[in-house]
C-alpha cells in the first residue's frame, strides 16, 4: 500500500498558526527567559538577540541571531519557538528553518537585506509571519505565502498607538470590501496592489484568510485586550515584558487577559500591583527615517 | 444539543463553527459557570502547556473531571487529547487524567514535521478521512477500556474512545468533513451517526 504523507503543506503552516490563536508570543533572549515566558502560558517564544527596545537604541545593522543563542532557547522549552529573519534575506530564512524553528518571523525589526522583494514563502516547508500595516499589505504578504499575519504597530515603543491604528486599517478596509459591489472588486485590487482572487477570498470570508495577531507596541494587558477586541486573533508581546519591573507577573496577566479579553472585571483584577511598565517612546517622537513599520512594505 | 467549546487557548472558533454547521449550539467556556447544562464539551487544538495553565487559573479541572465521571461526553482534539489523557512523557502540562492512555507531546518532531494523511476510521465507512498533524501528539499507551478508532500505517494510535470520552490527534475542526463531530455529538445524545452525511463548506479560519 502506497501511503502519501505531505508535509510543508499550507495547511499544516496555517493550521499551526491557528492553534496559537487566543495565545501570547513573548520576545526572549535568554533560555531563562523562555523558560518564565512558558511558565507564564505563552503559547511560543520569539528567540532573539537583542528585544526591539535595545535594537532600537543600539542602532547599526541588526541581522539574525546566533543560531547557538536558538538552539538553546528550543532545548530550554517544549512550546513552539519563532526566529527573526531580514526581510527578503531568504538564505537566513534557510539557516532557520534547518536549525529547526518552528516560525520564521519575516521582520521589519531586522535591518532589511532586500528593499524591492520579500523571501519567497512558499517555498520553504516552516511557515513564516509577516507584519503589515493595512490590508494591501497583509494580502501582498500571503502571496508570497505567508501562513500568518500580524499587524506592524512600531516595535520597542511601548507606544500601543500605531498597533491600533495598523489593526483598525485592516479591519476598516475588510469592512468596506463587503459594502464594494463586484464591478468595483477590480479597481479596489489594483489600488491595493494585490491579486481580485485573494481580495474576493478575504470580501467573502469577512476576515484575513490567515491568522492575524496584534504587535509593536503592547506593554499592558489593557493594551493587549485593546487589541483582541479591535479583532487580533492574539497578540505578540516584544519589550514590554522583560523591559518591565516584574516580568513574570506581567506576562502572566498578559495571557489572562488575552483569554479574558471581553471580561473588564478579570481585566481590572489581573492588571493589579504588576510593577513598573517597561519606559517606553511615544512613537510620535520618533523621526520618520527611524521608523520599523515603513521599511520594505 | 448544547456542545461546550473550552475557549480559554487556541482553535475554538472552528470547532464551534463546524458545530453550528451541523445544527448543534456551541457555547465558549471560560469560566466554570460555562459549563452548566452543557451535553458535551470540546477541549480544543493549542498550546497544551497554555491550556493546562489556564484550566488550574480558573478552577475549570475539577467541574471537567465531573462533567466526564457523570456520563457527559468530552472529545480532546491534539492538545486537547493531551489533557485528557491519564499521563503524559513530561512533568508539564498537567492533565486532567480522565482517558486510560499514555501520550506523547510533540511526538513526530518540530513544525515543519507537521503533515497530513489519510486514515481509516473505524465504523467511518470506506471514505478514509483526512487527517491534518500539527505538531501532533500520539498514543502510547492504550489502557484495557479503551478503543482504537484509527491508527497511522506503522500502528500507532491517533484516535481512541473509552465510553463517552474520546480524544483524536489530529484536526478535524480544520477540514470539511463534519463526521468526527456528528459522531461526537451524536456520543453527547445527539442525532445518531450517519457516516454518509454530506461533507461541510471548505474550512477557513474562523
Amino acid at each position: 500500500m502506497v501511503v502519501d504523507v505531505l508535509t510543508g503543506t499550507f495547511t499544516v503552516k496555517s493550521g499551526h498558526a491557528q492553534m496559537l490563536k487566543g495565545g501570547v508570543i513573548m520576545d526572549v533572549v535568554t533560555p531563562d527567559q523562555a523558560r518564565i515566558a512558558q511558565e507564564s502560558g505563552a503559547v511560543a517564544v520569539m528567540a532573539l538577540e537583542r528585544v526591539p527596545a535595545d535594537i532600537r537604541a543600539d542602532g547599526g545593522v541588526a541581522r539574525m541571531s546566533d543560531p547557538t543563542m536558538i538552539s538553546q532557547i528550543i532545548d530550554a522549552v517544549s512550546i513552539p519557538v519563532m526566529a527573526k529573519c531580514r526581510i527578503g534575506h531568504f538564505v537566513e530564512a534557510q539557516i532557520l528553518q534547518a536549525m529547526g524553528v518552528d516560525y520564521v518571523d519575516e521582520s521589519e525589526v531586522l535591518t532589511p537585506a532586500d528593499e524591492a522583494h520579500h523571501v519567497w514563502k512558499h517555498d520553504f516547508a516552516v511557515p513564516f509571519v509577516c507584519g503589515c500595516r493595512d490590508l494591501g499589505e497583509a494580502l501582498r504578504r500571503i502571496s508570497e505565502g505567508a501562513a500568518m499575519i500580524r499587524t506592524k504597530g512600531e516595535a520597542g515603543t511601548g507606544d500601543v498607538v500605531e498597533a491600533v491604528r495598523h489593526m483598525r486599517a485592516v479591519q476598516g478596509a475588510i469592512r468596506k470590501l463587503r459594502t464594494l459591489p463586484d464591478d468595483e472588486m477590480v479597481v479596489e485590487a489594483r489600488d491595493l496592489r494585490v491579486s481580485l482572487d485573494l481580495l474576493q477570498q478575504t470580501r467573502e470570508e469577512g476576515r484575513l484568510p490567515v491568522v492575524n495577531f496584534a504587535a509593536g507596541g503592547v506593554a499592558t494587558p489593557a493594551d493587549a485586550a485593546l487589541m483582541m477586541q479591535l479583532g487580533a486573533d492574539g497578540v505578540f508581546v516584544g519589550s514590554g515584558i522583560f523591559k518591565s519591573g516584574d516580568p513574570a507577573r506581567r506576562a502572566h496577566a498578559i495571557v489572562q487577559a488575552v483569554t479574558h479579553y471581553q471580561d473588564p472585571h478579570i481585566l481590572a483584577d489581573v492588571s493589579k500591583n504588576l510593577g513598573e511598565a517597561m519606559v517606553g517612546i511615544s512613537a510620535r517622537s520618533i523621526p520618520a527615517e527611524q521608523l520599523l513599520a515603513t521599511r520594505s512594505v | 444539543m448544547n456542545i461546550g467549546v473550552l475557549a480559554v487557548q487556541g482553535d475554538f472558533a472552528e470547532h464551534c463553527h463546524v458545530l453550528r454547521t451541523i445544527g448543534a449550539t456551541a457555547i465558549e467556556v471560560r469560566l466554570p459557570d460555562h459549563l452548566a447544562g452543557l451535553d458535551g464539551l470540546i477541549i480544543p487544538g493549542g498550546e497544551s502547556t497554555t491550556l493546562s495553565r489556564l484550566m488550574s487559573l480558573y478552577g475549570l479541572r475539577e467541574p471537567v473531571a465531573r462533567m466526564a465521571s457523570s456520563g457527559k461526553a468530552v472529545w480532546g482534539t491534539c492538545a486537547g487529547m493531551i489533557m485528557l489523557a491519564n499521563e503524559i512523557t513530561e512533568a508539564d502540562p498537567v492533565p486532567l487524567q480522565l482517558m486510560d492512555v499514555g501520550v506523547q507531546r510533540n511526538a513526530f518532531g518540530r513544525q515543519v514535521d507537521s503533515f497530513e494523511q489519510a486514515l481509516a476510521i473505524r465504523g467511518f465507512g470506506d471514505d478514509e478521512y483526512h487527517g491534518i498533524f500539527i505538531r501532533a501528539p500520539v498514543i502510547i499507551r492504550v489502557g484495557a477500556g479503551v478503543d482504537v478508532l484509527a491508527a497511522l500505517p506503522d500502528g500507532r494510535p491517533v484516535a481512541v474512545q473509552q465510553g463517552k470520552l474520546l480524544a483524536t490527534s489530529f484536526h478535524p475542526e480544520l477540514t470539511a468533513d463534519a463526521r468526527v463531530h456528528r459522531y461526537f455529538v451524536a456520543l453527547a445524545g445527539g442525532p445518531s451517526f450517519d457516516p454518509d452525511a454530506p461533507a461541510i463548506a471548505a474550512p477557513r479560519v474562523r
